[in-house]
């Protein structure tokens, strides 16, 4: 079947599988930055915004995303620089895998919740899983990024 | 120091968090075949048959293998360098399975939906067999895991003990001074203990997945998320019986490794596959295939005693440990090997010492490589029992380790290591300070319920494997007067690649940005066996050094020979060489640049090469504060205190990350992790929903210091830092719990049901 979708604002009218899941179809139009890390909704890995919300693209059905505006860490380059950068002065990025997902939710936290506490980061965030980090570097720099 | 020291960004840092196509699944053509594995639902079945016919009628199936299509050459896919301390003990397929998982057939397809399809409609018929499950039973039990003859070890017999009819891979039977059973049964105080350490999975968030095709010349190359490129390499051109000059091997971005990726695991699948069908080829676990045919931590039973004299002083240890390898030899007898050999040498008072081992096979999914590989094991025994007998002689543990360890310029007791650099008592003094010990000490009723307490533990590791790791690194000068590093570090995240290149532009009085990398690809870099036994910082690190200086020497003998001046007077600073006698300064481009035009023409190289005779240890001390609610059994991280001896620091930042990661990663192997199987044999924690892996909300706060010495051996006096840390949390936690209830839990993971029904136990 056919479906159109606006990643990043460019439209893509894509011919795909009724059962084809966001992610896939994000990967095929090119937007390779979004990773998928388990098979059961429990990493974070696969966030990206569709119609500004954070969604986990590894659960949503590329069907239903028709017409719907999504966007990926492509599309953000400007502010994932600038939140990456605090991220990498922290050393917070390491393997760099969950990066895309994580970086995806920080950026909705900051529009949506900038005076956000420590605990509520961490409770906003706690379906964003890293193995490599141990969290602490990556919430110094969300603080950091929050506060400028 | 212009770079070492600094909290420098890792040089990937910006592709990374800008999500660009950098890891081997971005780097796959969208055509490429796509390979599954059918797996064994038996954990032990002889195939007696296999009909492909109808699978291989499904659209888009390109071609379904079996047995009686791959070599009969049987290899390990253990990441070691020659000659492994694994045993040859598996083939590409084969008509036995010895796993639930294990490899049954390989699907090649043109769509992942057809590979699917096909694998439901392979008929297999099996003849079910009796597995063996229970280490504890595996020990010369009728049932062998493997019966094949063509089982091959590398290592002599009288070296590694293994016997393949015992269903035993390897024991090790280590003393050290007097008979340490006699020393035991004379002192006062004798404490024992026995622990079992559970199965863990390392959980990298980037499954195992490999890409594969063949170049203009028709030569094999090999894209692969893995620690071990080189050996990779090696492992395929045995398996596949071709020559290594067909095989290139190339490591991009990998997202964490964490020992997982020091086994080789998908890539002789897709090299398989692209070998028969001249196509490219991917092969991706997902989470669940990487949970359940992947590897993980070894589980071990071990038995400790020690015993005190009347002083406080540690006397005698002796530790016995069995460790369940599973149906794969992988890292079998190496990792056991450090359970002694990472414990036992940091108590030195002993007069006498002894490690036992024996590593056995079971028909589960393998042990391999993670993190700590070992060490992390015998430190919860150890640790555990240490704080055991400070109690029994009513010493405070943080003194009572204060007495016994180990101390810089001391030759260690047990495995007679000569230990030239150690803060560990200052770790211990420092960590004690952060955490509070004085005021905490051993617990405090918060009411409710709920009781605070703090608990320690010390640990040592090593720096790359003595005798056995060695590096090369190459450095080119350019002809615009910048380098080209060429090294095969293999950074799975840590910053390898960023703390490599810090030394070198250290060693080259240079900046960074004047050094390209050209990095990890077996046709175009020198040998590194990778980076896994903490070697990349020491082992590499010293190979660039060795490089650096090379072609430094190089550089400025051209230029003396140029200026007719004794190279003594010069010296390479920035982009300049400078003539100390005279003042007078030569740009290094006018160097290059004359090196290269005409028949003086030249392009110099520098080379360095590195292997230790040691593997000097960096030391830690792990505090923790936890509250423990008696009413639901639940034990919360307030806070852990991470104190490390890793020699000098190369990059400030990158080393804290390593220690806060593996600090969080303990936690998760001291509370939550845990694999299980069933009474089958079928792995039953083979997702995230069961496995659990620490969230943001359950490692508390992790703080990280640092005691700095300086290794003589090391590159600008560094050790290592990447497994160590992960050590302290399983002990430091249970000494806290043991402190806030009095009740020892001598397995791990520490669950709310297990403290719930120790403390109704009364």
């Amino acid at each position: 079947m056919q479906i159109e979708l606006i990643i990043n604002e460019e439209q893509h009218r894509i011919e795909i599988d009724p059962d084809a899941l966001l992610i896939d179809v994000i990967r095929q139009c090119g937007y390779t930055g979004t990773k998928r890390g388990c098979d059961t909704t429990n990493c974070g890995l696969c966030t990206v915004w569709i119609d500004g919300l954070p969604m986990l693209s590894c659960s949503f059905l590329a069907v239903r995303a028709q017409g719907k505006k999504i966007t990926t860490i492509e599309g953000v380059q400007e502010e994932a620089a600038v939140f990456g950068s605090f991220l990498a002065s922290e050393g917070g990025e390491q393997c760099g895998f969950c990066s895309p997902g994580f970086i995806m939710n920080v950026l909705a936290l900051k529009r949506d919740h900038s005076d956000a506490s420590e605990e509520e980061i961490n409770r906003y965030l706690v379906g964003n899983l890293c193995r490599c980090t141990g969290y602490q570097s990556q919430l110094r720099a969300i603080r950091k990024y929050l506060e400028a | 120091m212009r770079q070492i020291g600094k909290g420098i960004k890792k040089i990937d840092s910006s592709a990374i968090v800008e999500g660009k196509a950098l890891y081997t699944l971005d780097l796959t053509d969208q055509k490429a075949l796509i390979v599954k594995v059918l797996r064994s639902p038996h954990a032990s079945a002889k195939i007696i048959a296999i009909d492909k016919s109808r699978a291989l009628s499904v659209p888009g199936i390109v071609g379904i293998y079996t047995y009686e299509d791959v070599p009969q050459h049987r290899f390990t896919l253990a990441g070691q360098s020659y000659p492994e301390p694994s045993p040859y003990d598996r083939l590409i397929l084969e008509n036995r399975v010895r796993f639930v998982g294990d490899s049954v057939a390989i699907i090649a397809a043109k769509t992942k939906k057809a590979a699917q399809k096909a694998m439901r409609m392979i008929k297999v018929e099996y003849e079910v067999l009796e597995p063996l499950l229970d280490p504890k039973k595996s020990l010369d039990h009728e049932i062998l895991v493997h019966d094949e003859e063509d089982i091959h070890f590398n290592l002599p017999q009288e070296v590694q003990k293994y016997n393949a009819k015992r269903n035993l891979l390897g024991q090790i039977d280590e003393h050290f001074g007097e008979d340490v059973d006699e020393v035991l049964a004379s002192l006062p105080h004798v404490v024992e203990g026995a622990y079992e350490t559970q199965a863990a999975q390392q959980c990298m968030m980037e499954t195992f997945r490999s890409y594969s095709y063949l170049d203009m010349q028709g030569r094999l190359v090999v894209i692969s998320s893995t620690q071990v490129p080189f050996h990779i390499k090696r492992q395929l051109a045995r398996a596949l019986q071709i020559s290594t000059s067909r095989i290139r091997v190339i490591k991009p971005r990998v997202g964490g490794g964490f020992g997982a990726k020091q086994t080789s695991v998908t890539e002789i699948y897709c090299a398989f596959v692209t070998l028969k069908t001249g196509l490219p080829a991917l092969c991706m676990y997902d989470r669940k295939e990487s949970f359940a045919s992947g590897n993980t931590r070894h589980a071990m039973s071990m038995r400790v005693r020690m015993g005190a004299d009347e002083e406080g002083l540690i006397r005698a240890i002796k530790i016995d440990a069995l460790s369940d390898q599973g149906a794969y030899g992988e890292h079998c007898w190496t990792t056991l090997g450090l359970v002694g050999e990472k414990t036992l040498p940091l108590y030195n008072k002993t007069k006498a010492s002894a490690f036992h081992g024996k590593v056995v096979y079971t028909n589960k999914e393998l042990a391999g490589a993670y993190r700590g590989y070992g060490a992390t094991q015998g430190c919860f025994a150890v640790e555990s029992l240490v704080d055991d007998l400070a109690s029994v002689l009513q010493l405070d543990p943080v003194e009572f380790r204060q007495r016994n360890i180990v101390k810089e310029g001391e030759k260690t007791a047990s495995y007679g290591k000569r230990i030239l650099s150690c803060k560990l008592e200052e770790c211990i003094i420092k960590g004690k300070e952060m955490i509070g010990w004085d005021e905490k000490f051993p617990c405090k009723d918060m009411g409710d319920g709920r009781i605070r307490s703090v608990g320690m533990a010390i640990t040592m590791q090593g720096s790359g494997i003595a005798h056995i790791d060695m590096s090369t690194v190459n450095i080119k000068l350019n002809e615009g007067g910048d380098y080209t590093l060429f090294m095969s570090p293999t950074d799975v995240g840590t910053g390898a690649d960023t703390i490599l290149l810090q030394m070198a532009a250290e060693e080259l009085n240079t900046d960074m940005d004047h050094i390209i990398t050209v990095i990890a690809d077996t046709d175009l870099t020198p040998y590194d066996p990778g980076s896994y036994a903490s070697s990349g910082t020491y082992v590499t690190g010293n190979a660039v050094i060795h490089a650096c200086r090379d072609i430094k020497h190089k550089i400025l003998e051209k230029a003396a020979a140029l200026r007719d001046v004794p190279v003594e007077n010069l010296e390479l600073h920035n982009e300049e060489i400078i003539d100390k006698v005279s003042g007078e300064k030569i740009e290094l481009r006018m160097i290059s640049e004359a090196l290269s035009a005409g028949p003086e023409g030249e392009t110099l190289f520098g080379f360095g090469s590195f292997g230790s005779k040691t593997s000097p240890p960096p030391f830690m001390a792990g505090f923790v504060e936890i509250e423990l609610n008696t009413w639901t059994g639940k034990v919360d991280l307030i806070d852990f205190v991470a104190v490390v001896d890793c020699g000098t620091i190369i990059n400030e930042n990158l080393a804290t990350v390593q220690v806060e990661g593996g600090i969080a990663q303990g936690i998760g192997y001291a509370l939550y992790e845990d694999v299980k199987f069933s009474e089958k044999g079928k792995l039953m924690s083979n997702s995230f929903m069961q496995y659990k892996i620490p969230t943001r909300q359950d490692v508390g706060t992790i703080r990280v210091a640092f005691e700095k010495s300086f290794e003589p051996s090391g590159p600008f006096g560094a050790k290592s830092i990447g497994e160590i840390v992960i050590n302290t949390p399983a002990p430091a936690i249970g000494n806290a719990i043991f402190h806030a209830t009095g009740k020892r839990f001598t397995s791990l993971p520490i669950t709310p049901e297990d403290v719930l029904l120790a403390l109704h136990e009364g």
